[in-house]
């Protein structure tokens, strides 16, 4: 296997002389470390992760067979974990929680990005660095202080959004009692958090866009209404993907939220109003360990999930392109 | 939209109202927090909501340091350890591996490289549930190499050094070290390291980040005795969500480190956020 050979080619002016034993256990070391060292440079990554990252993953797939007590004994029962997901009233609700915050943050989340990036694109603006970190800022703090500082900005009683709407003449919301309510509550939070940093990625993705292109569309007489839609908007699909994906997998993981909205309470609200495939998750197989095993299936239907909707929009924003 | 607009929009107020408007609302919440930490419990009730900063602030912090279910003051230090020791881990394990992807040639590694890309499309927490039993098993329920230990790689961290590395390093720098006879590590302690450094540095800042604001995993393995800052500031808001001055306090005191490295380092942030976009 002389595969490393070419990044070494001998060198062309003649070695010292050195006592031949001295020079070819040189050579042997050097042949080693070339051979070895790029797997010793790539191995602790893949020993911590394949512990603590791939093989937990594996092992879900293995519990979500069994009935399985995280704490105690397991039995093996088939797909029975996964024909029981289908009859259960909470796993669809938090399905349709997760949908509905998920689309209550990201598509609001998304065009005001882009409103914003094509705002920080022009090129005569100011102080842009400055816009830009302004932006960002929220994507800063941590998910929990979010919540905690959203919770008090939709508190019942005394919060500042009720105040605002009793200016306007709307009775107070009890933010965390319905389920439209407490979705847009916990969807602001989520749309205040990354909109900055969707902002930053779609204008990377927009400063990538050759300039020609415009100057060219320019003296065929198209309006920047017009550029806008018939090249920004085509040219930034890639961006486009890549940020709906990553929306994706973050908006149907959403865990903290929710979490700490409620007052650390797992179902989510009173009547589970506000409870996410990931809290329901946490709460069959780590609040209550025995139900480790069906929290297990939970997690795969999830992973599923994700991948579908990642997939659709992948397939959708292609064709409104094309 | 015609000429005339098309000037007016290009170098009217109009724009700048629009950004500065987003600009109100991306700060508020922030001097919201100071608000509510520097009031006394009373005012906050007050009808209309106060709009300013008081002089309460120590009272409500000191309150904080007080409140033994909460102990802040371990989780802000068990905050501190673990991240700087993930972010230590974090750039030096990346960079490594980052430079063999990118510079050495070995067997399989297209194949491994494609298996880390995979790895980032992955939801986290398809694993939770087998790794909180193992955490058990290993006995490392609430103690900090539970938070540490598997966040010490990172497949994010790879592949951005890998592609900051293949554009950063010339083949023939390390050509020219082989011939001077350097060893495959010296060539990356003297020639690589070196070259590597500003993308390390945004993967350092990008990964202290996340490590300190993590929360469903550190939630799910350490109690309230041995908390990190955001495990505390969450047993706090929920043992005690009606004396929000309190949990304004210790919020406020929590997020003011991120803020600082923030303003401090923010232009590399962003400019490593928005270069990582183009490139993948």
């Amino acid at each position: 296997m002389s595969l490393s050979a070419t990044t070494a080619p001998p060198s062309p002016s003649a070695p010292p002389p050195t006592p031949p034993r001295r020079r070819s256990r040189a050579i042997t070391l050097n042949r080693l470390d070339l051979k070895l060292s790029p797997y010793l440079y790539i191995a602790p990554f893949f020993v911590i992760f394949g512990i603590f990252g791939f093989y937990p993953m594996l092992r879900t797939a293995w519990m979500s067979l069994h009935d399985w007590n995280l704490i105690g004994d397991h039995s093996f029962i088939g797909f029975d974990n996964y024909t029981r997901l289908f009859g259960d009233e909470y796993f669809w609700n938090a399905t349709i929680n997760t949908f509905g915050i998920f689309i209550l943050s990201t598509i609001p989340q998304l065009l005001l990005a882009l409103f914003l990036a094509t705002m920080l694109n022009r090129t005569f603006l100011r102080a842009r660095t400055l816009f830009r970190m302004a932006i960002f800022m929220p994507n800063v703090v941590s998910v929990a202080a979010v919540a905690i500082v959203f919770g008090m900005l939709f508190q019942r009683d005394f919060g500042l959004i009720n105040w605002v709407l009793s200016l306007v003449g709307i009775d107070a919301v009890d933010w965390d009692a319905q389920k439209w309510s407490s979705w847009t509550a916990i969807a602001s939070m989520v749309n205040w958090r990354w909109t900055g940093y969707n902002t930053l990625i779609l204008l990377a993705g927009m400063q990538a866009i050759p300039k020609d292109l415009y100057e060219a569309a320019a003296i065929d007489g198209a309006n920047q209404w017009k550029q806008f839609w018939r090249i920004t908007l085509p040219m930034l699909t890639p961006t486009f993907v890549f940020v709906v994906t990553l929306s994706t997998i973050g908006g149907l993981q959403l865990f903290t939220e929710p979490l700490v909205f409620g007052n650390g309470n797992i179902i989510g609200g009173d009547q589970r109003e506000f409870q996410t495939l990931a809290m329901y998750m946490y709460e069959l197989g780590i609040e209550n360990l025995s139900t480790a095993g069906y929290g297990a299936a939970v997690a795969w239907a999830m992973f599923v999930m994700i991948a579908l909707v990642s997939l659709v929009n992948f397939l959708l924003v292609r064709r409104s392109v094309k | 939209m015609n000429k005339a607009s098309q000037r007016l929009w290009r170098t009217s107020p109009l724009l700048y109202i629009a950004l500065v408007v987003a600009v109100l609302f991306s700060v508020y919440p922030f001097y919201y927090m100071v608000v509510i930490a520097t009031r006394s419990l009373d005012q906050i009730n007050d009808v209309p909501p106060p709009f300013t900063p008081a002089g309460e602030f120590g009272a409500n912090f000191g309150r904080v340091l007080d409140n033994d279910a909460a102990n802040f003051l371990t989780g802000l230090l068990n905050s501190v350890i673990v991240s700087a020791v993930v972010t230590v881990s974090v750039v030096i394990t990346g960079s490594l591996a980052g430079f063999a992807f990118a510079k050495l040639r070995f067997r399989g590694r297209n194949a491994l490289l494609l298996t880390i890309i995979v790895t980032m499309m992955i939801p986290t927490q398809l694993g939770l549930i087998p790794l909180w039993g193992m955490i058990q098993d290993l006995g490392w329920y609430d103690t900090l190499l539970a938070v540490t230990v598997p966040f010490l790689v990172s497949a994010f961290g790879v592949f951005m050094m890998r592609q900051y590395a293949i554009q950063a390093i010339s083949d023939e720098l390390i050509e020219a070290g082989r011939v001077d006879g350097a060893s495959t590590f010296r060539i990356f302690w003297n020639i690589v390291l070196p070259a590597l450094r500003p993308a390390a540095a945004v993967l350092g800042l990008l990964t202290f980040m996340e490590t300190w604001n993590s929360y469903l995993w550190p939630y799910a393995v350490l109690t309230p005795e041995n908390p990190t800052l955001q495990v505390s500031l969450a047993f706090l808001s929920y043992a005690y969500y009606t004396d929000y001055s309190q949990v304004f306090a210790a919020t406020a005191i929590g997020t003011v480190p991120l803020v600082i490295v923030f303003i401090v380092f923010g232009r590399q942030i962003i400019g490593g956020i928005m270069e990582g976009a183009v490139k993948s």
